[in-house]
């Protein structure tokens, strides 16, 4: 890390995993869980949160001397929505079809706790660039989490990635198929996403001890 | 009729934390006791019962393509959709301030019971959500809508409820040490999930679903969905 000193990279480092916005911080679920069908939809739902995010710290912690601490979850909620909104007509505009998938679930980042907890646990107390790497490391954290489920809930419920075929064809049964493997619909459904969840949760406390609960 | 599927559908078929997963960091945060889960689902109910029929006027009078009508004739092609999530979000905390002001006043023993859920519940996704779904459902009628908020606060209030039950009797047994605490709680709720979806084809007898068994149909076999569409043809003809 030359650019970065070693606290900088640490923020940006931290929420990769040991302090995982989804799997330890317990933020940000709702959005997580309910567009993680496909790895397409993961992908730029992550991109999303990635730039509301790290604009929005920045907007915040600059913000952070001239806000009323009353009134300060509205000025948030507004710089969020701004944000969104930008995000949404984007979307629209470029990736209409994929706008239709992701339906509320644009509008709901305003709501995403991740970024009402990270504005109030972190861009209210510090300067501008330390506020932008936190942002970009939490969200990269949450990208983690969703690209993940979005690996297996896609590769396993449908056989394919980013929508092409990787495990052979199931109607002409090559691939895979001929040795007579099936795709397990159930995986596309949504339930499976909060067992995917709780699998990775479970396979990263057994992996460190530190973080598990009593 | 319409009133009471829309009550049924919006309470157990499109449930919002077992359905949709709105309103899940709340619902994992504080559903370690029942009382609080108690308490925080009725702050939900109370707030999208409020919240959801106010929204449906702002985006029937101001937002729709064409809302601004009554303005006069020059307004009505103006489309003010574009500011629906800035609109919504506003209208929600500032009812949810007015809410905790007027509680206060007038019953300070709700106030002690709600009081500390009602900031909390600004930044609920379930509240924001139930306000797009109603404006991407279209939903017709102020009457409708009103039903439909009510109705999603009580599935939701359902949810958290047995969440919170679940949750103070697992503590009893043997988990194992990873899984304790949230990851089990994540499992039991999809399966809980897969529970509810049971619900899913009492209204419609199946139709509605259909769409959706369309893709898993596709990768099935030829024959297998060949033998689907004769058994959705004689459906239909059965009724």
């Amino acid at each position: 890390m030359g650019l970065l000193s070693k606290k900088d990279g640490k923020l940006i480092l931290d929420p990769l995993a040991d302090n995982n916005p989804i799997t330890i911080q317990v933020l940000g679920i709702c959005s997580a869980l309910a567009i993680t069908a496909e790895l397409e939809a993961s992908i730029v739902m992550s991109i999303s949160v990635l730039f509301v995010l790290g604009i929005g710290n920045v907007v915040i912690s600059l913000m952070r001397n001239i806000i009323p601490s009353k009134i300060r979850i509205i000025v948030q909620l507004i710089v969020v929505a701004t944000l969104v909104i930008i995000v949404d007509l984007v979307l629209k505009a470029f990736a209409y079809e994929l706008s239709k998938t992701l339906s509320v679930f644009v509008g709901l980042i305003i709501t995403n706790c991740i970024i009402m907890g990270r504005f109030e646990a972190f861009a209210l107390g510090n300067g501008p660039w330390r506020s932008f790497l936190d942002g970009i490391g939490n969200a990269l954290g949450y990208a983690v989490i969703l690209i993940i489920v979005g690996f297996f809930r896609e590769l396993l419920g449908s056989g394919t990635l980013l929508g092409i075929p990787v495990l052979g064809d199931p109607i002409e049964k090559t691939g895979l198929y001929s040795i007579g493997y099936e795709n397990n619909g159930f995986m596309l459904l949504s339930p499976m996403a909060l067992i995917v969840v709780g699998i990775i949760i479970w396979v990263q406390r057994s992996r460190n001890k530190a973080l598990v609960e009593d | 009729m319409e009133h009471i599927e829309l009550f049924f559908k919006s309470i157990f078929i499109d449930n919002m934390v077992f359905a949709t997963f709105l309103g899940m960091c709340s619902y994992l945060a504080v559903s370690k006791k029942v009382s609080t889960a108690v308490g925080l689902g009725a702050a939900v109910i109370f707030v999208l019962a409020i919240t959801v029929p106010l929204n449906w006027l702002l985006d029937q009078y101001l937002l729709q393509p064409g809302a601004l009508s009554w303005l006069g004739e020059e307004y009505a092609d103006y489309d003010l959709s574009f500011l629906s999530f800035i609109m919504f979000i506003a209208t929600i905390a500032t009812m949810v301030q007015l809410v905790e002001i007027v509680v206060e006043k007038f019953s300070p023993s709700l106030y002690n019971s709600l009081g500390i859920f009602l900031p909390l519940i600004a930044v609920n996704c379930a509240i924001l959500g139930g306000s797009l779904f109603m404006q991407s459902r279209e939903i017709a009628t102020l009457g409708l809508a009103l039903n439909y908020g009510v109705g999603s606060g009580i599935g939701w209030f359902l949810a958290i409820l047995a969440i919170a039950a679940i949750r103070e009797k697992i503590r009893y047994s043997n988990v194992p040490p990873a899984l304790r605490g949230l990851g089990i709680t994540f499992i039991i709720t999809g399966l809980m999930a897969i529970g509810f979806m049971s619900f899913g084809g009492m209204l419609t007898g199946g139709e509605e679903e259909a769409p959706k068994e369309e893709k898993t149909a596709k990768v099935e076999s030829k024959d297998s969905t060949k033998e689907d569409k004769v058994l959705a043809n004689n459906i239909k003809v059965t009724e």
